[in-house]
């Protein structure tokens, strides 16, 4: 009996998962280094928004006598922004949720229900190597418009301050994998998932803090007496694959605060990692293809 | 000229009839257009619960700024709905072989790859700008003129040069490249440039930024030009963007044509 496909004895065998995670690791890594010259554009074309986001809100303080909006300088804001594209580098999958459900149409999903390899580590493996070459591609213009733009800063927080950001970034990833995926996966009961996928991406992008900080969301109410925009938002997922992270850097969110919200950040990945385990047994269980 | 005419208005009907056999999917697709720009309308909204101008002394108030949104808007949707979807499709005929196809055929090239697939759900966003312009423009303090409307048409026309041109050099790119998956996301983040009044980019990095977007790839003129003739008086220097709009309309389309015929004197096969 091959051993391929003998899953049992694989487990027993010291260091066996481990081989077929760097396997998959490995296979991504080469994969995505194929079409260099695409993946090398996409990722310095992604600093240009932050650009017009910076002139914006420059004239915007250029035009008003106030010392701040919301809390934030207009150097707290073009930091923001940068710190976010950090976040985004952690929390986005492009092309996750639109691939799960193209294999699940195309069929190509049923190769993992008869190999030995879990589909959604093999997912995250290859993730992780999307997001590896991307920070090995994206480090230096990274780390260009960072020090140009130091001045924008506060000075460096304290470690406590900086773990709790590496803490978050690290979460933001699994947030964003398990979210997207789960999506993904709903193409076990609809054909076309994209409709959804460009509607997630919509709440996503408003409510994230992607296009602005949400503390600027304090001032609009829900039309419940004391309850702003800003105070349902905190309590939902999405600001912890853009906001978060950047209220951390710059001291936004401190203190019990700071606790709390990594507290709902870790209660957030762990119920989106059930949810995803559970559509795939759910899906996996009604799923039917034909052919060879 | 009335060949080609013909030739787009079968293009046109075959994805109309399309799109109409799938009707719930059109919808769709056009909500989900109508979100994406409501969403950015809520942030300008956000932005003017701050401030009352976009810049100082820049004019680009509340209401001029929407007109300017507007003009966007229109300018974006028909090329989003007339060239983008045939761009995007090109980028996969160079890697997979199928632009064999298209060069046998007895048709300008670049006619046929710009311009097959038409995405009519783009059109929403540019019927919601005409409402959204005709709101902003009846709220001026002063109307524009009549020379500023009759224009106007013309001006966003040469916008949609501009862009036009610049979508089939980044499709030309691809050529070169094998695969560009990019296009899409680099239209987006170029587009961006355009989609603020230019007098925001001031200053040591925004003084070059805008020459550069204005000279070299004339980005900035696109929305700037048509919105300024509404939202500011036609007299004397005023003239000269308009000059300036419809001369970098004319090179654009020129040297988008060499660079697309260079680009595809290069292309090899890459079917069996």
């Amino acid at each position: 009996m091959n051993s391929a496909i003998d899953p049992p004895s694989r487990a027993r065998r010291p260091f066996a998962v481990l081989r077929v995670w760097w396997k998959m690791l490995a296979i991504s890594i080469e994969e995505r280094l194929v079409y260099r010259g695409d993946f090398a554009l996409g990722t310095l074309m992604r600093f240009l928004p932050i650009v017009t986001q910076v002139f914006l809100w420059t004239a915007v303080f250029s035009a008003t006598s106030r010392p701040d909006i919301s809390g934030y300088s207009r150097n707290d804001i073009v930091a923001y922004y940068l710190l976010t594209m950090i976040a985004r580098a952690f929390s986005s999958m492009p092309g996750l949720a639109g691939g799960i459900s193209r294999s699940i149409r195309d069929g190509s999903i049923k190769k993992f229900l008869v190999q030995p390899v879990d589909y959604i580590a093999f997912l995250l493996a290859t993730r992780v190597a999307h997001k590896l070459v991307y920070y090995i591609v994206a480090v230096i213009p990274f780390a260009a418009v960072f020090w140009v733009c130091r001045d924008f800063f506060p000075p460096v927080p304290d470690a406590s301050t900086i773990a709790a950001f590496t803490l978050s970034l690290v979460l933001s990833f699994l947030l964003g994998f398990f979210m997207e995926a789960t999506l993904g996966m709903l193409g076990f009961w609809f054909m076309e998932v994209s409709s959804i996928v460009f509607g997630y991406m919509l709440v996503q992008y408003l409510l994230s803090g992607h296009m602005f900080p949400i503390d600027m969301l304090a001032g609009i109410g829900t039309g419940i007496p004391g309850i702003s925009l800003a105070d349902v938002v905190t309590w939902l997922p999405f600001q912890f694959t853009a906001y978060f992270p950047a209220a951390v850097w710059l001291g936004k969110v401190q203190g019990a605060e700071l606790t709390k919200l990594l507290v709902v950040e870790v209660a957030w990945v762990v119920v989106m990692v059930v949810a995803c385990r559970f559509v795939w047994a759910r899906g996996t269980r009604r799923y039917s293809a034909f052919g060879g | 000229m009335v060949r080609y005419l013909a030739i787009l208005g079968t293009f046109a009907r075959a994805c109309l009839v399309r799109d109409m056999t799938f009707r719930a999917n059109f919808l769709l697709e056009c909500l989900t257009s109508l979100g994406w720009m409501s969403m950015n309308l809520a942030f300008y909204l956000l932005v003017f619960t701050f401030t009352s101008e976009i810049g100082k002394g820049t004019g680009w108030t509340r209401e001029p700024f929407f007109a300017f949104v507007a003009t966007g808007l229109i300018i974006n949707s028909i090329v989003q709905a007339l060239f983008m979807p045939s761009a995007e499709e090109l980028t996969e005929m160079v890697r997979t072989g199928g632009l064999d196809a298209v060069l046998v055929k007895p048709l300008d090239a670049q006619f046929l790859l710009s311009l097959h697939r038409v995405d009519f759900s783009a059109f929403a966003n540019g019927i919601v700008g005409v409402g959204l312009l005709f709101w902003a423009v009846s709220r001026f303090d002063t109307p524009p003129p009549l020379v500023a409307w009759i224009i106007y048409p013309a001006l966003m026309l040469c916008g949609v040069a501009i862009l036009y041109a610049l979508v089939i050099m980044l499709a030309s790119a691809t050529i070169h490249m094998g695969r560009n998956q990019s296009l899409y996301d680099f239209w987006f983040y170029i587009t961006n440039f355009s989609r603020y009044p230019a007098e925001i980019y001031v200053g040591p990095w925004g003084g070059p930024l805008r020459s550069v977007c204005t000279f070299v790839i004339p980005i900035l003129l696109v929305v700037n030009v048509p919105a300024g003739v509404l939202v500011r008086p036609l007299t004397g220097d005023a003239w000269w963007p308009v000059a300036g709009v419809v001369t970098a309309a004319a090179a654009s389309l020129v040297v988008s044509r060499l660079v697309f015929q260079w680009s595809l004197a290069r292309y090899r096969s890459a079917s069996s």
